[in-house]
């Protein structure tokens, strides 16, 4: 066999590039928006509606809107968007409500303790927490009701009824979450008991307020409260409304903890057990704090739940952030045809930040948690 | 020495029963059950000084009295003259109809939602995601305001009525007018005709499975079935002589006459309803979804099965294991919410039994009794029906 090749290549030759089709802009819209024919449709009906709603939308909110008036004049006028300056007249009221003036800094100082509070609670690998959540769920309600309802320390008392507005949506979120957190423990703990007394009072407990829609629970606590109550005892509306949502929050509260309770394996109450520790001391050592670490998305999941729920409590006669809107939508000086829309497009986009904020809190929380714990 | 002995055996057994946990279980649940009778009795003197005080019986006599006051929307016949027992029925009977026909539409909406959220379509995964994230982060109360204030309220007058369908469904302010089916009497045995058709599907799809098991030779029962559906009633229509009347809405000078006028309270309450329920819907979708894992799909691509039959072999299978029970918790959260239509005014159980009746009669706690004890049943029965599914479709392990 004689060697004689013509030519070999003795190195690779260098890579063709792709081509244009498959890479950059123009790959990526094959592959993900023009596939094949469905797909290709289902583009350009999904770009109709963009095409269709988008400047709508834009319009309404920024183009037409009228950000600075007097009164409902510029908004009353034909083509107007959105009137945000109705928004911007009435924004003290719907984040304070009746509450005067003058005392604004009570309520500013409450949210600003409370937010500091949570986001120490909340920011994972902080040292101290023990400490925050002494503060945040005995220190904070005590300081809460001295500031807000004042009557003492030379504060000028300001009564319930003239709370309103985020106020009082922060407020109920608030107790329902402090109350809720501790007595939801308990509950889930006895669901587990193995005295069957405790365990079926319990069951009976969370199952009957899951099983009743919130709104019922508030007009029971509106109308039946004071029933219960000795004669002659009176209770502020926002106590019964408070009463109504602790009561529905714990329920949920201990079907969250329970599922974390029944998440973790049976060796660690056995080992638990195993060291001598009794019942309590278990409990406060070993199992509850890896049972609520673990659900700690479930806890934010059910918070966002309740503070969507707050907004019920107009329904009851509170004027909370959604009471205080719909209050003012028949305000005659700015009446316009987008008056209501605004006020709901505003009190939406201050729920959509709050409940949004916390789920993605939530998702981050469950992925954190998600890497240690492959069984 | 003796007496000494028994002496310290006594003792033992008086400080030992303070750490037997036996002793220590009985003791704390008694001591619980004196808690909860206390309170319970505190209660109800309470409740009954209070009710003297105000000179107000008890008693479920109300029931028979007459309500005297209008309800703008029932399904059974109801006036003025009708008793408070007939407010509860009404109540009902009106939550269970916006309920059901919440729960289906979204199951539909949330469906599609649900798996257009995994598309491979960019855009309209996108499309799906931001609805979801928007819907699910306000409270529906506030999207039920916006739905009947903000855009039924502002739907054109009965004069400039939106017209949608041809000419046969209107909307404007005054609600949603959809044409009224009259059929005659030999329309009954299409009816019946369809309900034998649906017991012989039932049957068919019973002994199709068997004949998979036993022979290994599959039958085409869903398209079977369909053609079924179709054809057997579609020929009773005809031997019959069956009709039906649509009665379709008309304008005339002042109002819509004919067909089935619904209120714009129900109208905007179950838009609301379905379209918050469907954002959750769709997330339940897509995790059953995704949560079916890929090796599934790739065994059943290597045992050869078609696309089609891996889907509805292998997948939605699975899938339906972890769709279904927080399914049927949505269902239930949908029931619940509908007790909102006590904001927008729709005549639901909440709004005409646990409102209007109860302030009318004062009768407030055996209203509120009853009205808990409606929903208490409706969520025991789901719960009933959710673990009988279960149970049936749980994996068995051999």
């Amino acid at each position: 066999m004689s060697n004689k090749v013509a030519y070999v290549r003795t190195e690779m030759a260098p890579d063709m590039p792709p081509p244009v089709t498959q890479t950059g802009v123009v790959g990526w819209m094959r592959k993900n928006l023009f596939s094949d024919i469905p797909n290709t449709l289902m583009t350009l009906v999904a770009l109709a509606f963009l095409v269709w709603t988008v400047p709508t939308l834009f319009n309404f909110l920024i183009g037409n809107a009228v950000f600075i008036a007097e009164d409902g004049t510029p908004c009353r006028a034909p083509g107007a968007g959105a009137c945000w300056a109705y928004v911007a007249d009435r924004f003290d009221f719907y984040i304070y409500g009746f509450y005067p003036d003058s005392e604004y800094w009570r309520p500013n100082v409450v949210f600003i303790v409370a937010a500091l509070l949570i986001t120490h609670l909340l920011w994972p690998d902080l040292p101290y927490k023990g400490l925050s959540a002494i503060a945040f769920f005995i220190g904070l309600p005590i300081l809460a009701i001295i500031l807000l309802n004042g009557g003492s320390f030379g504060l000028p008392q300001v009564t319930t009824e003239k709370w309103g507005g985020l106020m009082v949506t922060l407020i109920i979120a608030s107790v329902g979450i402090v109350v809720s957190l501790p007595l939801g423990v308990v509950l889930a703990l006895g669901r587990r008991s193995q005295m069957p007394f405790v365990k079926y009072v319990s069951i009976a407990f969370i199952e009957l307020w899951r099983a009743v829609p919130l709104i019922t629970v508030l007009f029971m606590a509106s109308v039946m409260l004071p029933l219960f109550l000795p004669e002659g005892t009176s209770i502020d509306k926002i106590l019964r409304a408070l009463v109504g949502v602790a009561l529905f929050q714990t329920a949920y509260m201990a079907e969250v903890v329970r599922g974390g309770l029944q998440a973790l394996p049976k060796g660690q109450y056995e080992a638990s057990h195993a060291l001598g520790l009794n019942y309590f001391k278990s409990m406060y050592l070993i199992i509850l704090p890896q049972a609520l670490k673990h659900v700690i998305p479930g806890i934010v999941n059910s918070f966002i739940a309740l503070f969507k729920d707050t907004s019920l409590v107009s329904i009851v006669g509170l004027f909370d952030l959604l009471g205080t809107v719909q209050a003012t939508t028949s305000a005659v000086e700015w009446k316009a045809p987008h008056q209501a829309t605004t006020g709901y497009l505003f009190a939406a986009a201050i729920f959509w930040v709050f409940c949004f904020g916390m789920s993605r809190y939530s998702m981050y929380m469950e992925r954190r948690l998600d890497t240690g714990h492959k069984e | 020495m003796a007496k000494s002995q028994e002496q310290l055996q006594q003792r033992r057994s008086l400080s030992s029963l303070i750490y037997d946990p036996q002793f220590r279980s009985y003791a704390f649940q008694i001591l619980l059950l004196v808690v909860l009778v206390g309170f319970g009795w505190w209660i109800v003197q309470n409740t009954i000084a209070n009710l003297q005080a105000q000179n107000k019986t008890t008693g479920f006599d109300f029931l028979d009295s007459t309500a005297g006051f209008d309800i703008g929307f029932s399904l059974i016949p109801y006036s003025r003259a009708s008793t408070y027992l007939d407010v509860f029925y009404v109540g009902i009977l009106n939550t269970l109809l916006v309920a059901i026909t919440g729960i289906v539409l979204a199951t539909m909406l949330g469906f599609v939602i649900g798996i257009a959220r995994l598309s491979s379509n960019w855009i309209i995964a996108r499309l799906a995601t931001i609805y979801i994230e928007v819907i699910r982060n306000l409270p529906l109360l506030l999207q039920l305001f916006f739905w009947y204030f903000a855009v039924l309220k502002s739907m054109p007058s009965v004069r400039d009525s939106l017209e949608i369908i041809g000419g046969s469904v209107y909307l404007n302010n005054r609600g949603l007018y959809l044409p009224d089916p009259n059929p005659n009497d030999a329309f009954m045995w299409v009816q019946i005709a369809v309900v034998l058709v649906l017991i012989g599907g039932f049957f068919l799809q019973r002994w199709s499975i068997r004949r998979v098991e036993e022979t290994g030779q599959r039958f085409p029962y869903i398209p079977v079935f369909i053609g079924l559906l179709i054809v057997v009633p579609t020929l009773t229509w005809f031997v019959t002589g069956a009709a039906l009347d649509v009665n379709y809405p008309e304008l005339n000078r002042f109002n819509f006459q004919g067909g089935i006028q619904l209120p714009p309270e129900f109208v905007a309450l179950l838009f609301g309803l379905v379209i918050y329920t469907a954002a959750f819907i769709a997330e339940i979708v897509r995790a059953g979804i995704v949560s079916v894992s890929s090796g599934q799909t790739e065994a059943a691509q290597s045992l050869g099965l078609k696309d089609r039959d891996r889907l509805n072999l292998v997948v939605i299978p699975q899938a339906m294991r972890v769709i279904v029970p927080p399914l049927t918790s949505q269902y239930l959260n949908l029931t619940k919410n509908s007790s909102l239509a006590v904001a927008i005014g729709y005549p639901d159980i909440v709004n005409v039994f646990m409102g209007t009746a109860l302030n009318q009669s004062g009768k407030a706690v055996e209203v509120i009794f009853m009205t808990m004890a409606v929903y208490l049943t409706f969520s025991l029965l789901t719960s009933i029906i959710m673990n009988w599914y279960n149970a049936r479709i749980a994996l068995t392990e051999r």
